[in-house]
């Protein structure tokens, strides 16, 4: 495993399978009566986020805590990109407390990166979102929900998503969930697919590992699973696309659209949703609307990775583990 | 003054010739000259430049002076080979005011080791809306001929249009920053491949070449002169080609970092590679090495903007952009200019030092290496190889994109009107 977690391009399939297996057994403790593992007993944590995101930083707590370690939650919100010494000061205070791991969220994109390789701390860094660059954790969570429903929990364990068709659609220039899902869904073998207006893609992503298309109703027959990303309602002033309507006529999902996916193909969502333009009540409350579900494995994921960044080479889950895992 | 001898140099990279200054100017050039009653500098092998022009250096004085003042700015500038720099009006107050200008340019005088040229603002605080008085730099002490809103463009048409008919009546020269503002909101490298991949917000090469165009058409319709600042786009490059091949005024510079460094290195999210305009690809920096080498563009102008360390020691988003640059030009033309063969060293003297000066119109500075002209020199070692160390630097600050590279050639000597300014590398 490698030292940090800034970018899901990092990691290799096998890390990302490994992520994904430890995971699986992460989520068994859920289902225990008291959740909570020894493993990080007498480790402290810091959830560093100049950004707000209380669904992200919660999750990142619950996972901490069911690992048992020590957490401390920093928001440093407003300081943020106006005086960029904020981090670099707030990073060297954090190493003189002598915390174990910083998860960091940050409106700048690189934040985690430069907090990584410029020497001002040495814990390991997870990167929780950073601008509209990568969340790692997020893209990790997604692919075992998607392993999980398309390949099946036990069938599975050590499993990729090799021939999977996943489509993302939506807001794909200032999404780091986008960024993150392309790199580590082609990592594990899955084809993507970005749907979006032209004006909500890249310049430069034809170098991507990824198709593009404009033309959602084309592409829903032939996807196993369906993302739909946030569209913030403040792109339709900067001239992103004329109207709210003419944004979920072309691109919303709703029920008519959803009956040409194929019978088992899943809509996912990363949250929290605008019911409405992007997605439709009918298909957010739809079984093959997994959104809680990806909540729920957000908690197991980044146990995983927090365990596997910080636990060293004991075993996570002592009694349920075996040692095909190890 | 002294009589100083320096022996058996390249002049302009051409023979081995003896120059003999006396005093202030340049008392002989030839062969076997007389080292009677002179200080002797032994340049076998060294390369004897015009002293070196910059039309576009940041010295932060007013305002600023944790970054640089005039005086270590121009301590930078004897040590990069430079006899004259062009400062640039935004600093704070604003170079908008003849009072502003004579200040920059006598701050200049008493330093003594570079003549500085103030740059005016062409609108009262760059803000684009209201000419600045024009005329009152020029007539100033400052003798003011450039004019320039670097850091902003000046986008609106019609100011752009009038500032350029306006500084007509005393041969002045608008000197554009050339960024659409629109389009470059929360631009932060390189639109393309690279910003892409990091999720930084991108700065589109159709953001300058707009304006490019726009203002070399603008310069035809009222029969003006303008210059282009730090070309940076292979399309910007097309742009000024067809303007000069219609006849069109149109001068144009490139700066240094541009020859040589591309945003694949902005993958380190390193904010010293932060700079506005943003590095481009390699395919850009490769058209902007020919457009120098067939003189599409006129000059390299360093673009030397020096930061304090805690505004590039951050976050890439919130450091300040820039780069300092008067101390490894020559080194990085050597390497992307003359050591790929596209230009030789007379081709340098002009791109630094002849053609900048004209474009200018600084007196005394870009003139032949004759007898009566002033002794505005720089010795070139270009046989030299060090790795760039900013702690060796003069200049205040130290955000260099080069540090720990190896760079060719060294300015051993400079002089300013015959008194040397540096000597075997070092300030004197
Ligand atoms: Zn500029």
């Amino acid at each position: 495993m490698m030292r940090h977690l800034i970018s899901a391009a990092d990691l290799t399939r096998d890390d990302a399978v490994q992520i994904l297996d430890t995971a699986e057994e992460m989520a068994r403790v859920a289902d225990r009566p008291i959740k909570k593992l020894p493993t990080l007993r007498g480790r402290t944590i810091c959830n560093l986020f100049f950004e707000d995101s209380t669904r992200t930083r919660i999750s990142f707590e619950a996972a901490e805590k069911r690992l048992s370690a020590d957490v401390i939650n920093f928001a440093a919100k407003g300081s943020s990109v106006s005086k960029g010494e904020s981090l670099k000061d707030t990073a060297q205070t954090l190493e003189a407390m002598g915390v174990d791991a910083v998860v960091i969220r940050h409106s700048a994109s690189g934040a985690p990166y430069r907090l990584a390789t410029s020497g001002w701390i040495d814990a390991p860094v997870i990167n929780a979102g950073d601008g509209t660059h990568q969340h790692p954790t997020q893209a990790l969570l997604d692919a075992f929900t998607m392993r999980r429903r398309l390949v099946g929990r036990d069938a599975g364990l050590g499993q990729d998503l090799a021939g999977k068709r996943i489509t993302l659609v939506g807001d794909v220039l200032h999404s780091r969930v986008a960024r993150s899902n392309v790199d580590l869904l082609h990592t594990l073998g899955a084809e993507v697919t970005l749907v979006a207006p032209p004006t909500l893609v890249p310049v430069g992503v034809e170098t991507w590992p990824c198709d593009v298309s404009y033309d959602l109703d084309g592409v829903l027959p032939k996807s196993d699973a369906v993302m739909m990303l946030r569209v913030q309602r403040e792109r339709m002033n900067a001239a992103f696309f004329p109207t709210e309507r003419e944004y979920s006529r072309r691109y919303g999902l709703d029920g008519e659209r959803m009956a040409k996916m194929p019978e088992h193909a899943i809509v996912m969502h990363p949250g929290p949703m605008v019911r409405g333009m992007e997605i439709t009540a009918e298909v957010a409350d739809s079984d093959r609307c997994t959104v809680v579900e990806q909540v729920t494995n957000g908690v197991s994921v980044r146990m995983a990775v927090l365990y596997l960044l910080l636990g060293g080479n004991e075993s996570a889950v002592s009694h349920t583990r075996t040692e095909e895992n190890k | 003054m002294s009589k100083i001898l320096i022996r058996g140099a390249q002049v302009l990279g051409g023979e081995a010739q003896d120059v003999l200054i006396d005093g202030e100017t340049i008392a002989e050039v030839g062969t076997g000259l007389s080292a009677e009653g002179a200080t002797v500098i032994e340049a076998d092998g060294q390369i004897l430049l015009p002293g070196l022009v910059d039309l576009h250096t940041h010295l932060r004085e007013p305002g600023r002076e944790d970054s640089e003042t005039v005086l270590t700015g121009t301590r930078a500038a004897a040590s990069g080979g430079y006899t004259a720099v062009f400062a640039m009006a935004n600093t704070h107050p604003v170079a908008d005011t003849a009072g502003v200008v004579e200040q920059v340019y006598r701050l200049g005088q008493e330093a003594g080791y570079c003549d500085v040229q103030p740059i005016g603002a062409v609108t009262v605080g760059l803000e684009g809306k209201k000419l600045a008085e024009l005329g009152a730099m020029h007539d100033s002490a400052a003798g003011v001929t450039v004019f320039s809103d670097d850091g902003k463009c000046v986008d609106d048409a019609v100011i752009m249009r009038r500032a350029l008919e306006y500084v007509k009546a005393f041969g002045g020269v608008v000197a554009q920053h050339a960024q659409e503002p629109r389009l470059t909101e929360g631009a932060q490298m390189n639109e393309g491949v690279v910003s892409a991949e990091l999720g930084l917000g991108g700065w589109p090469a159709v953001a300058e070449e707009s304006i490019i165009a726009r203002d070399v058409l603008l310069a035809e319709h009222v029969g003006s002169r303008v210059h282009i600042c730090h070309l940076s786009t292979a399309g910007s490059v097309e742009i000024v080609r067809w303007a000069k091949s219609r006849g069109i005024d149109v001068t144009a510079e490139v700066t240094p970092h541009h020859l040589l460094l591309t945003d694949e290195l902005v993958r380190s999210y390193n904010p010293v590679y932060k700079v506005n305009p943003p590095l481009r690809t390699e395919k850009d920096v490769l058209a902007l090495r020919e457009a120098l080498a067939d003189g599409t563009i006129d000059i390299v102008a360093t673009d030397h903007a020096p930061h304090p360390h805690e505004d590039k020691d951050c976050e890439w988003a919130a450091a300040a952009m820039g780069m300092v640059g008067l101390e490894t030009a020559l080194s990085v033309v050597q390497q992307t200019m003359v050591e790929t063969g596209l230009l030789d060293w007379a081709g340098v003297a002009e791109r630094m030092s002849f053609a900048p000066a004209r474009i200018g119109r600084a007196k005394g500075h870009g003139r032949p290496v004759s007898a009566g002209e002033p002794a505005n020199l720089t010795l070139v070692d270009p046989a030299y190889r060090g790795v760039v160390d900013p702690a060796d630097f003069a200049s205040r600050s130290r955000n260099t994109p080069y540090e720990g590279r190896e760079l060719p050639g060294r300015v051993t000597h400079t002089f300013l009107r015959g008194r040397a300014t540096v000597v075997d590398g070092k300030l004197a």
